[in-house]
């Protein structure tokens, strides 16, 4: 039995659906409608403590050992200050008194290397982690990635999926342990791609491409989200990134083929209107290069027709501007 | 004629900025007939609008400050009330258009205008009374950069009554910022007020640079200058350094809106991104800027307070340079999720480590100055310690922003907020309160009340954590910064909490008010008659309060650092006269040139604003023609003869045993 599970809008964290109800009894319906509530409170935390994948895990792992290094230094300064401004209150006649004591080289010894021991470790820490984790490296995995194109528009993402030639607007749907290669861009304004409990976020920018690589160790529904300001629709540039098995992804696909209207260039134009709160959209078709083109289209002028050769070779870096290469 | 001027710039649909801006207008119309009235423009005019006493610029600066953070302060109860609202469906009070304009303003105005002004105003106040000079090394164009200042916030409050402010946050990122996305006018006053702003600063930098490399009384060498001064230096430094890179950044994005040019626009070749650099290469070392001169404060008042030298003085002037240099290279750290690899972003990762460095050092040699002290829990000592503890908290979590893993998952966060917030208020602030509290008998020559001093710390502390905690929380569970709504209930306890904090503050702001007015009105019981209320250390203490106008009668030879304190070892409570007696002191003739210059500037960037070219050349033509005449004038200054002096030292005299 699969239980599919989601932060439901508007209202809170409702178990939305339990798969394969018919098979199920009484009591175990009941049960698993319990287990299901309990996990959906979890879920609905849908916090970058709550990792669904392994650059989330990452992240968090590290985030968390930065901030058990600095606590150790953290807690004793507090607890210093309080204590020595109570213990060396005007008036409390049992604490030393040392009027003239401002200097000493053993405790400046200190005071300078506690600080750099801290840094020492946390600079290797960080050193080692932006390598380790950094979006632009594909993910260790026995599957083939899932290639996926992002573009942020004002104010809703487009989703296209090149090899399955299927796109989507405001939901992001990938399989469970399959590393997705994001590809992503803007249409306008800066805005930044980030599924909390999946792993890091990244920048989308006009005529530039980013890249991000992101996998879900787990079904369920990861709310995502810009975090980059965009204007006045910035707050509804959400979207739901729906992990499913492999095969209930790849019946996604087929289902959106077969049934969706057409992604063109003309439909693409039409999305370049702002608009805000825009519905979930899936599209059963997607024009060849559409990507591409929208990383022209957004930057007109800066494009000599010299863009990289394969499409789906992102520029290794967002400072150069794909015309400069 | 007037350009985009049209009658649809006044928001009559629009209740909120609508009436406050009637409320704004009628209040000005108040005080000035109440002015007239009274017959007061005289005092006004000779006394503080001409003024080029630094003293007198410095109070002006905080009050102009503290206004500002009353309108900062609104536009954050209006962005806590509207997230505690809106959520799961709900709109709220503020329709985007709105919100965007408020928390771009509240930014604008509480770093600019508020924090930034404050700390101007304290070294305005303080340096050259802890230096042991009789005034800035040019007073003049001190009061031009007050008045310049000054006319930034006319302008940015313009913006609430006629058209709109920003809505593209306070840093105003292209391309967002762009005419394409933003075609109206609130990114230009943004762009005018705080071009404006930046050369009143720009030139404050300047003139503070001079006058504690080159002014400093006799013997006071480099390592005698009490630490606030040290932190004024470099200050001052990056000043100088950092504002040239925002007024030519934002010059840039002017010719882009104005000109049609394409620095970093999408298209024809723009990069948005140079912006991003260039103004973090500014942005950051100004959160030194802001800083540094606060440590300065909570550096002089805990060594006050512990009735002890500072500990480690030297370990402090050397972190406080290398922070002044570290602040330089470190900028990327404010986007490592923009994709610039690995190991960009651990070089900018680990150089914001080490800023950690010097800041824990000062940390630990505030500490050992307490140890062994006599710690007398005043106000200003009170905002030292709630400091110390709430700051190490903001700088922990800062340099956990600084592990680029970390920051893939918070960036732009509410933990983002919740953190620079705590280093902000907890670190600028808690030392401007700090030094108004403990520099204000300096100033006016009565102290503020302790028991409502003490209630607005515990209010602020209290909030501050009710407010920003809850928000640190939300950081963790996803939230995002900048959302008019959101459809997660689930923040919304917290949010509730947070607006709770946000009222507690307003709690705080309230009894600093009314502890001004109750010490004005109970001033004569509260008279510092000794002009050294607090047994200080410093230069400052040794002259009357208030100050008088020439600071120093007899200036001081200084053969210590702690120059004032070595002196009460000796038995002097007041700098010695010499045989000869009083000498007549040379001054500044008062200049209304500030003022002109910035009446000039309003009427300048208001036409540019409003694309009212005629009126534009008229207001630059104003300017200029200021300019040229403090340049021809012939005005030598005046003398204060010595028996003038010796009269105005012994009434300032009074309480001080002989």
């Amino acid at each position: 039995m699969t239980i599919s599970y989601r932060c439901a809008k508007p209202k809170a964290c409702t178990p939305a659906r339990l798969q394969d109800r018919a098979s199920a009894g009484r009591g175990r319906k009941a049960a698993a409608a319990a287990a299901a509530a309990i996990l959906s409170v979890r879920n609905c935390q849908a916090g970058i403590l709550d990792p669904a994948g392994p650059v989330a895990a990452a992240n968090k792992t590290i985030l968390l050992d930065s901030l058990a290094i600095m606590l150790c230094v953290i807690i004793p300064v507090i607890v210093m200050t309080i204590w020595f401004a109570w213990w060396f209150r005007a008036g409390n006649t049992k604490a030393k008194h040392l009027p003239d004591w401002e200097y000493s080289g053993r405790i400046e010894l200190v005071v300078w290397s506690i600080p750099a021991m801290i840094v020492l470790f946390l600079g290797g820490l960080g050193w080692v982690g932006s390598h380790e984790n950094d979006p632009y490296k594909p993910l260790a995995s026995n599957e083939k990635p899932l290639k996926v194109e992002v573009v942020s528009l004002d104010w809703k993402w487009l989703f296209i999926y090149p090899d399955q030639g299927v796109a989507s607007v405001n939901q992001l749907t990938i399989p469970v342990g399959v590393p997705v290669q994001f590809d992503l861009t803007s249409s306008s304004v800066f805005n930044t791609f980030f599924v909390p409990r999946l792993g890091s976020q990244i920048y989308t920018m006009a005529g530039m491409v980013t890249r991000l690589n992101l996998e879900a160790s787990e079904a369920g529904t990861f709310p995502g989200q810009s975090t980059h300001y965009s204007g006045d629709g910035f707050s509804d540039m959400h979207f739901d990134t729906i992990a499913l098995p492999r095969a209930q992804f790849d019946t996604w696909v087929s289902d959106t083929k077969s049934s969706k209207p057409q992604l063109t260039e003309a439909v693409y134009e039409g999305m370049l209107r702002p608009s805000q709160a825009v519905p979930v959209t899936l599209y059963g078709g997607v024009q060849t290069d559409l990507f591409r083109k929208a990383v022209e289209m957004s930057a007109p002028g800066t494009m000599t027709g010299a863009m990289g050769e394969q499409p789906d070779q992102p520029v290794s870096s967002p400072s150069k501007p794909l015309s400069k290469d | 004629m007037l350009g985009k001027l049209t009658w649809d710039a006044i928001p009559f649909n629009d209740p909120i900025p609508f009436f406050t801006g009637i409320g704004i207008i009628v209040g000005m119309i108040s005080i000035l007939s109440l002015v007239t009235i009274k017959r007061w423009w005289p005092y006004l005019w000779n006394e503080w609008i001409t003024t080029v006493d630094h003293k007198k610029l410095g109070v002006m600066y905080v009050l102009l400050s503290l206004v500002m953070l009353l309108r900062g302060f609104v536009d954050a109860l209006m962005m806590r009330s509207q997230q505690a609202i809106a959520a799961g469906g709900a709109q709220g009070f503020l329709p985007p258009e709105h919100y965007d304009q408020v928390f771009s303003a509240h930014g604008t105005i509480m770093i600019f205008f508020v924090a930034m002004t404050f700390m101007i105003g304290l070294i305005n106040f303080i340096v050259p009374l802890q230096l042991g000079e009789r005034d800035v090394a040019f007073p003049v164009l001190n009061s031009t950069s007050f008045w310049l200042t000054a006319s930034a916030v006319l302008l940015i409050n313009m913006s609430l009554f006629i058209g709109v402010f920003s809505r593209a946050t306070w840093l105003a990122y292209p391309p967002l910022s762009e005419l394409q996305y933003s075609p109206d006018t609130g990114v230009d006053y943004y762009l005018w007020a705080l071009q404006i702003s930046g050369v009143g600063t720009l030139l404050t930098g300047i003139n503070f640079l001079a006058t504690i490399l080159k002014m400093r009384a006799p013997g006071m060498n480099y390592f005698r200058m009490p630490i606030f001064c040290w932190t004024a230096l470099a200050s001052s430094l990056l000043i100088v350094a950092a504002f040239p890179i925002s007024t030519a950044t934002w010059g840039m994005l002017l010719l882009d809106r104005y000109a049609g040019m394409h620095f970093f626009t999408n298209d024809m070749g723009g990069n948005p991104m140079m912006y991003m650099n260039l103004i973090w290469a500014w942005g950051h070392p100004e959160v030194y800027i802001l800083v540094l001169p606060a440590f300065g404060v909570f550096s002089e008042v805990i060594a006050t307070f512990s009735g002890k030298p500072l500990f480690g003085y030297r370990s402090m002037v050397v972190a406080t340079l290398a922070i002044c240099i570290l602040s330089f290279i470190v900028w990327l750290h404010h986007f490592f999720t923009m994709g610039a690899g690995a190991d960009v972003n651990g070089f900018f990762g680990i150089m914001t480590m080490i800023i950690a460095v010097p800041t824990g050092v000062k940390v630990f040699n505030w500490l050992f100055t307490m140890y062994g002290g006599q710690v007398r829990m005043t106000v200003p000592m009170l905002w030292s310690i709630g400091f110390i503890i709430t700051f190490v908290i903001g700088g922990m979590t800062g340099v956990l922003l600084a592990v680029p893993p970390a920051d893939f998952m918070l960036h732009n966060s509410l933990f983002l907020v919740a953190h620079f917030h705590n280093v902000i208020i907890g670190g600028v602030l808690f030392g401007a309160f700090a030094g108004y509290n403990y520099w204000f008998p300096k100033a006016f020559g009565f102290t503020l009340d302790e028991r409502l001093g003490k209630a607005s710390f515990w209010c602020w502390l209290i909030g501050f954590y009710l407010a920003f905690v809850p928000l640190y929380i939300l950081g963790f569970k996803g939230a995002t910064r900048r959302m008019q709504h959101y459809d997660n209930t689930d923040w919304q306890p917290l949010m509730l909490v947070a607006a709770f904090g946000a009222f507690v503050i307003l709690c705080g702001i309230g009894f600093i008010i009314l502890q001004l007015v109750w010490s004005i009105y109970t001033r004569e019981k509260r008279r510092d008659l000794t002009g050294d209320p607090w047994n200080g250390r410093t230069l400052e203490w040794a002259v009357p309060s208030p100050a008088p106008a020439y600071n120093f009668a007899i200036l001081p030879d200084i053969e210590t650092t702690d120059a004032f304190s070595e002196m009460k070892k000796h038995d002097q409570t007041s700098i010695p006269v010499p045989p000869g007696g009083y000498q007549p002191i040379h001054m500044p003739r008062n200049s209304a040139n500030g003022f002109f210059t910035a009446f000039f500037t309003v009427v300048f960037g208001f036409s540019m604003i409003w694309h009212i070219w005629w009126l534009a050349i008229v207001g630059f033509a104003g300017i200029f023609i200021t300019y040229l005449a403090l340049a021809w004038r012939s005005d030598e200054g005046y003398e204060i003869p010595a028996a003038e002096v010796a009269r105005m030292e012994a009434a300032g005299r009074k309480g001080v045993k002989a």
